[in-house]
This record gives structure tokens, sequence and C-alpha cells, in this order.
């Protein structure tokens, strides 16, 4: 059997949209492996999420549900991610690149002795094997490779996948696993950035901003822009390190990787490692009192103007 | 408590790469360094072992002889001693082999902590610790931005998440690796780089620690992303207006 697992995420009772491209890579995977595509929900009171799942484009689902997943921990969730893989006979297991399935999927695979890709941003066929593209070197190398294990270990890029059109909803089954509650390990607390604004990673939108804004303050006219535009705000990491904006804001190599329709680059200068998290952008402007700043190498509209006249002015223009 | 820190011998990312004509990386014309992650994660052992929480720190690292360079780096930051693990080719072994070659390692050297660097920045896996971790089986807290061992034989750290940060609880011995905002790495001085030359530096193989490792990821080849251009300069926030409703069309 060959089959694909995808590890479904989910907040509060929701199925969180972050797992949807990796189904889309799921699909695509699944025209090279044949199988089926089974959606497995880790939680607890999570029925809503499985049935969410169920009509998110997969062929099964699978719900083990118990208090021990009632908080994320990846000691919990890798034994049940690997015990669920071998007993549906799965070759790919799969779950998003996010900081959850970056956590415990590399876990998961060194108890299944299973290779691992990160960050696919593509799947194709290469003498007959499953091939993977992901990109290295701060987004300026494309590595391509193959796995020879009997399970391969895939964290999805959001950016790169479409998710699946939905279908009619799927079977859902239910296992209990047995797996006691780790005891080295507690999770104590989990303090969100709250917001009304979209995800930075599925924002049609983003005006982030750089160290040039100087202040948290500075950081408000590029909130009234991106509220205006149903966008979202991010943030270089001087930015983030100098406590303008939250972590949560932080887009680059060591932050979200996001590829909205139009990206605002407000006062960031373009460090290659800022670059490899919003080069995937369909359209990018900058906004840069530097006229030499290397950001302008690849943005689309470049106007060199003071970030504090030119924001206000922009905002008011697209009133 | 004994801290093992691990250090990789990284490509230099800063230059733009080549490739040769068989779609292989060019190496020839590319520096090595220090993972700047790993820095982060030695400064956080250094720093323990400065306010007497730590009795030893050793620096451990899996690659080439050349390697020697970047481990005295380290060294220099701090510490007491390394341990290379010698392989001739680091480029072709997975994630999972250097797991596995490095969980050898602490079972030797039965440290309380080891700290790595969450990501290696030229081949960027962010895979090695959480692999450790389980192959060791022991507890792992990741992205940490902030380590506090408490007195109980656990350590409180709190971790850089997805929607904001989360705070988890580990007992020791445990797997932690480093974000940036755990610290600020220092520059290693000039009596600190003197100091490091003569720090004991035992060179082991995985052979010698029992480990023979079978690769299960094999590269094919790179490729060079699609370059995207630069574009225009406008004038005024006016033109801008006007050329992403007009041109761009990504605003209405
Ligand atoms: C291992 C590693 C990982 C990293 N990961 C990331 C990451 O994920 N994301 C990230 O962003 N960085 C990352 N960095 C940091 C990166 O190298 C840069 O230091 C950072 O991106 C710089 O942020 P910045 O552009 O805001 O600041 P700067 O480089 O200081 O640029 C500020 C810009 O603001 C402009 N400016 C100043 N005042 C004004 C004004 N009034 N109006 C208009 N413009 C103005 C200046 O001309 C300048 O171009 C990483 C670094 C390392 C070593
Ligand atoms: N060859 C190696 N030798 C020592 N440590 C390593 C090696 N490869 C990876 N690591 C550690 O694992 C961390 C994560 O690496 P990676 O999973 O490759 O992104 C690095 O920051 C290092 O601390």
């Amino acid at each position: 059997m060959s089959n694909i697992l995808v590890v479904a995420e989910h907040l509060e009772g929701k199925l969180r949209k972050a797992t949807l491209p990796t189904i889309g890579f799921a699909k695509k995977a699944q025209a090279l492996t044949g199988g089926k595509i089974i959606g497995l929900v880790l939680g607890h009171n999570a029925a809503s999420v499985a049935a969410e799942l169920a009509t998110a484009g997969v062929d099964h689902v699978i719900l083990v549900d118990s208090a021990i997943y009632a908080d994320y921990l990846a000691e919990a969730y890798a034994p049940a991610v690997a015990e669920i893989a071998k007993v549906k006979g799965a070759s790919i297991v799969a779950a998003p690149a996010s900081t959850t399935g970056k956590d415990f999927l590399p876990r998961a695979a060194a108890r299944m002795d299973a290779g691992m890709i990160s960050d696919a941003i593509e799947v194709f066929s290469h003498n007959g094997a499953v091939a993977y593209k992901r990109p290295v070197w701060a987004g300026n190398l494309i590595a391509r490779e193959t796995s020879t294990s009997a399970i391969t270990a895939v964290t999805v890029r959001m950016t790169n996948f479409d998710a699946p059109a939905a279908g009619a909803a799927a079977p859902i089954e239910t296992i209990s696993l047995g797996f006691a509650a780790p005891d080295d390990t507690q999770f104590l607390s989990f303090d969100r950035v709250k917001s009304s604004r979209p995800e930075l990673t599925d924002a049609a939108a983003i005006v982030a901003g750089g160290r040039g804004l100087k202040s948290a303050e500075a950081f408000k006219m590029l909130e009234e822009l991106a509220d205006l535009i149903g966008g979202a705000v991010g943030a270089s990491r001087a930015a983030v390190d100098s406590g303008y904006a939250p972590n949560d804001w932080q887009i680059g190599q060591t932050g979200k990787i996001v590829a909205p329709g139009i990206y605002f680059a407000v006062a960031i200068s373009g460090a290659i490692q800022h670059l490899a998290g919003m080069k995937g952008s369909k359209v990018i402007v900058t906004i840069n009192k530097d006229g030499e700043a290397p950001i302008y190498q690849i943005s689309d509209y470049g106007l060199v103007a003071d970030a504090f006249k030119a924001v206000p002015e922009l905002t008011a223009a697209l009133k | 408590m004994k801290i093992l820190a691990t250090v990789k011998r990284v490509f230099d990312t800063d230059g733009k790469p080549k490739l040769t004509a068989d779609a292989k990386l060019d190496v020839s014309s590319i520096d090595c360094k220090l993972n700047p992650f790993d820095e982060y994660g030695v400064e956080e052992a250094v720093r323990l072992q400065e306010k007497g929480i730590a009795t030893e720190v050793v620096i451990c690292c899996v690659g080439p002889e050349e390697a020697q360079k970047e481990m005295r780096t380290a060294l220099a930051m701090g510490g007491d001693r390394g341990l290379l693990v010698k392989v001739n080719d680091t480029e072709s072994l997975d994630t999972l082999s250097i797991a596995k070659i490095l969980a050898a390692v602490v079972k030797k050297e039965k440290p309380d902590l080891v700290i790595l660097g969450k990501l290696s920045t030229d081949s960027e896996n962010n895979q090695v610790g959480q692999m450790l971790a389980e192959l060791t089986g022991l507890p792992q807290a990741t992205f940490a931005f902030k380590l506090t061992p408490d007195a109980g034989g656990w350590a409180i750290v709190g971790r850089e998440v997805d929607g904001g940060t989360s705070d988890v609880k580990v007992k020791l011995p445990a797997i932690i690796t480093a974000d940036l905002r755990l610290n600020e790495p220092r520059y290693a001085s000039l009596p600190g780089i003197m100091k490091a030359k003569k720090k004991p530096l035992e060179i082991t193989t995985p052979e010698a620690l029992g480990v023979s490792v079978k690769p299960a990821i094999v590269g094919i080849g790179y490729e060079l992303p699609p370059a995207r251009k630069a574009g225009i300069k406008v004038a005024s926030v006016a033109e801008l207006v006007d050329k992403l409703r007009n041109e761009a069309k990504v605003i209405s």
C-alpha cells in the first residue's frame, strides 16, 4: 500500500487553512503514487475539525480524540503519527511547514526511520521515483531530492500548492491509540497575538515595515493602510528585534513565508533573509528613502520617499 | 550541569550560488562559516556557564577535518572542549544520519542539556534537533527565545511559534533548538581566540561511536529559482496609485 497521510493542523475547534495546501500537495503526490489521501486529526473534542477536514479533498479521515492532544506537544504527536502511518500503510506523511509541522514531523520521521523533506514546493517523478523540490540558501537555490526510505516525511510550503476543490464528505474513522501522556514535558501557555486581520500566510495583501520606521507607534500607519485594503501587517526581523512588531509578524527565512497578490515593503532594506520570505509575492511595492536599497532590485514599483510622508498620503489616496 | 552545544560548518549563503553543467553546486568559490543559528546556541551555553549553572560546555560537530576552524570559532566564544565526529562528505549525509551520529555522542557524553540551532542556513532543514530528541528519547523545546533552567531538574522554555509565543516545561536532560531572539551572540575576544587554540579538541569517527549510516534522502541536483526583475521607480504617490490600479490591477 502507498497511502498519503496528511496531518491536519487546527486551533480552537477549527481546521487551520495551512492544512489546505498540504492536501493540494497530497493530490499531486497521489497522481504519482496512487493510494488514498488520509487526513489525520489529533485533538480533544475535535469532531468539528474532522468534519471540516472530510470535505477538504481527502479520501478518508482518522480522528484520534484524547485529552493528551488537548494542548499540542511534539512528544505526544510523534508516536501517534508514526503509529497511524504504520497501520494505514502510508508511504508519504505530510504536514504544513508551520512551526507545528516543523516541530513534530522530524520527531515522527526519526521514529519511523523515514527520510525527511522540509518545505516542499513541488513533487514530481524522477526515474520512476517520487522527487521533491525545496528552496535552500535563503531561497537562492532550489534542491531536488528523492527518498529511499519506506516512508518519507514532508513538510509542505503553504504558498506553492492550491487548496483542492471541496468535495463530498469522506468517511470519518475514530481510532484510539492508548498512548500515555508524556511525563517529561508540559505545555504551559500559548500567548496568542490577537488580530482581526487575515493571517499573513493567506492574506491577499501585506503591508510590511522595517527598522526604518523607528517605533511601534509608526506601525499604526501601516495597520491603517492594511485595514483599508483588507490586508495583513508584516515586519522585518530588525523591526521585531527592536520591539516595533510582535514576532508573529516576522517575514523571511526565520519567519513566515508569504506570497500575497501585493506586498508593500516600507522602510525595509531587502536583506536576502527577508527576501526569502516574500520573493514569491505577485506585485512588490517598495517605499524607502534610500533609492539604492537592495529591495528595489526585486520590486515592481519603487517610490523613493520618506515613509512618514508617503504612507499616509497613499492611504488617503486609496480611501 | 553539562551542556552539549552543536555546531555545523555551513556554506556562506551571502554569495550567489553557481551551478556546474551537471546541475551540482559549484563550491569552488564559496566560503564556509559557523552556522549563525549555532552561534545563538553556543552563546546560551556559555552564558549558563558564566552564571555558574553549567559546569561543562562541550562543542560538537559532525563534519570534515576543516570544520575544526568553525569549532575553534565557537570555542573562542567559550566552552571547554571540542568533539569532532569526522566525516569526509557531510553533504551526502541526510539529517537523520546526522541525528543518529549525534545520538551516539549524547549517549557517550550524557549531557543534561543539548542546545542546537533551529536551522542550517545553507541546507535549511530544521530537523536535526527534533530527530535527535526522538532518537535519544528526550523531550524537545524548539525555536527557543527564552531558556530558564530551574532548580528542580526542569527547564522552562519560551518558544516562537505561529500566532505568538508558547511556554513549555521540559525535564532535563532535554533537547533545545535556538531561535534568533534567544540572545545576542558575542564576538570572540582576542584572549578568547588565543585560549581557544589550546582547548582540547578530540576527533572521533561514526565507526568509533558504533554508528553506521545510510542516508535516505538523495540529492539529484539543483536549479536556480526564477529571477525577479527590477521594475520601475515612480515619482509620486499619485503615480504609484495609478500604476497599481490601472497597470498591475491589484488594487481597486
Ligand atoms: C540567520 C539569519 C536569519 C535572518 N532571518 C531574517 C528573517 O526571517 N526576516 C528578516 O526580515 N530578516 C532576517 N534576518 C536579518 C536580515 O539579515 C536583516 O538584518 C534585516 O532583514 C534588516 O531589516 P530592515 O530591512 O528592517 O532593516 P535595515 O536593513 O536597517 O533597513 C532599514 C531601511 O529603512 C530605510 N529607511 C529608514 N528610514 C526611512 C524612512 N523614514 N522612510 C523610508 N525608508 C526609511 C533605510 O533606507 C533602510 O533601507 C536574518 C539574519 C540572519 C543572520
Ligand atoms: N553536521 C552537523 N554537525 C553538528 N551539528 C549539526 C550538524 N548538522 C546540523 N546540526 C545541528 O542541527 C541544527 C539544525 O540543523 P538542520 O536540521 O540541518 O537545519 C543546526 O543548527 C546544528 O546545531
